[in-house]
């Protein structure tokens, strides 16, 4: 087990779109453990990407559950998570590991139908909604190489700026 | 990165204020950090912070041909502050109604007394000529709990005028 170093904006890398990860080994559990151990040791976080530490794969962790009245899949190892259904939208402050001392508002599906592999290979299907949904939109964005701050908006006037995703 | 200075500038909205103000600073050797740019009425109107070595009168000099020439109006204070000053807000409190005196007063000396600490303010008049609609959006961090803060606004509630409060939830990921 080890905490990893998080990479931070400005670095390219973390524009960068990871790869599928097609073996289910030991490797891949070892490094699902480290990664959770980076996500705790830093500012309580709810979720954390793999690229976000440096390994270019589609890996993320999420855990929702510790927040009062939310609803939640409890914790969560997605590996080539991928959303099959959004519906909805709505404004939310958002930060991240990789941006320290800055947050933006993001507007995000409310709900979301998401397909996941867990660390085994088995295919789960999941039905998400607001903050958890929000979460999850928030770390594939890593594995597609974007940033929450790529999707900030203005209250006053950008609200309609752009489209939020494209399916 | 210390001798920071709180710059406030507003003139006549016109293209290019932000370019050749900032140009100065830049060639002044400043640095630039938060900002609050925004038009309001016909003004644009800029709080900026700028750290730099120069002394406030070397930076308004360096300013006063631009200020001259776009007509600007220029402030200058010390800030004691400097950067990763951030608070974050817990609560987000909308209001609504028909526009008349005193409801930016009446809202916030009741946020005040709930030792509410308002980070974020924007305000906007909507409607018509005839029928004035005043929108106000506030962000800010407060102790106390949700009900309590809603409670607060009951007897303004039946004044007519609409506060809506909603936690403010970051997430970090």
């Amino acid at each position: 087990m080890a905490i990893l170093e998080i990479l931070k904006l400005p670095d390219a890398r973390l524009k960068q779109a990871s790869e599928t990860v097609e073996a289910f080994d030991q490797s891949l559990r070892d490094f699902v453990a480290d990664l959770e151990e980076t996500r705790l040791a830093g500012p309580a976080a709810v979720g954390i990407a793999a690229p976000q530490v440096g390994r270019f794969q589609r890996i993320v962790i999420l855990d929702v559950s510790g927040r009062p009245k939310t609803s939640s899949h409890g914790h969560l190892v997605l590996v080539n998570p991928e959303i099959v259904h959004w519906e909805g939208y709505a404004m939310g402050r958002e930060g991240c590991l990789s941006v320290p001392d800055y947050t933006g508002n993001v507007i995000r599906a409310t709900q979301i139908r998401l397909k996941a592999q867990d660390p085994d290979g088995q295919v789960h299907e999941y039905e998400m909604e607001g903050f958890e949904a929000r979460a999850v939109q928030h770390e594939i964005d890593h594995l597609d190489g974007l940033l929450f701050v790529d999707r900030v908006v203005s209250r006053r006037t950008d609200l309609y700026r752009r489209k939020v995703y494209q399916s | 990165m210390s001798d920071w200075n709180l710059l406030t500038l507003v003139g006549a909205d016109r293209p290019g204020i932000v370019a050749r103000v900032t140009r100065v600073l830049f060639a002044l050797g400043c640095h630039l950090g938060e900002a609050s740019m925004i038009r309001l009425g016909g003004n644009f109107t800029i709080m900026l912070m700028v750290s730099g070595a120069r002394s406030e009168a070397e930076l308004l000099a360096a300013l006063a041909p631009v200020a001259e020439e776009m007509d600007l109006r220029i402030h200058l204070d010390p800030s004691h502050g400097g950067l990763h000053h951030h608070l974050m807000p817990n609560y987000q409190v909308r209001v609504m109604g028909a526009d008349r005196a005193g409801i930016v007063a009446d809202v916030t000396e009741i946020l005040a007394e709930q030792g509410f600490n308002i980070l974020e303010l924007e305000s906007d008049v909507a409607g018509d000529r005839e029928h004035p609609l005043y929108i106000m959006n506030i962000q800010g961090y407060s102790g106390v709990t949700l009900e309590a803060l809603r409670d607060s606004f009951s007897a303004l509630s039946k004044r007519g005028v609409s506060v809506d409060v909603s936690p403010v939830d970051v997430l970090i990921g």
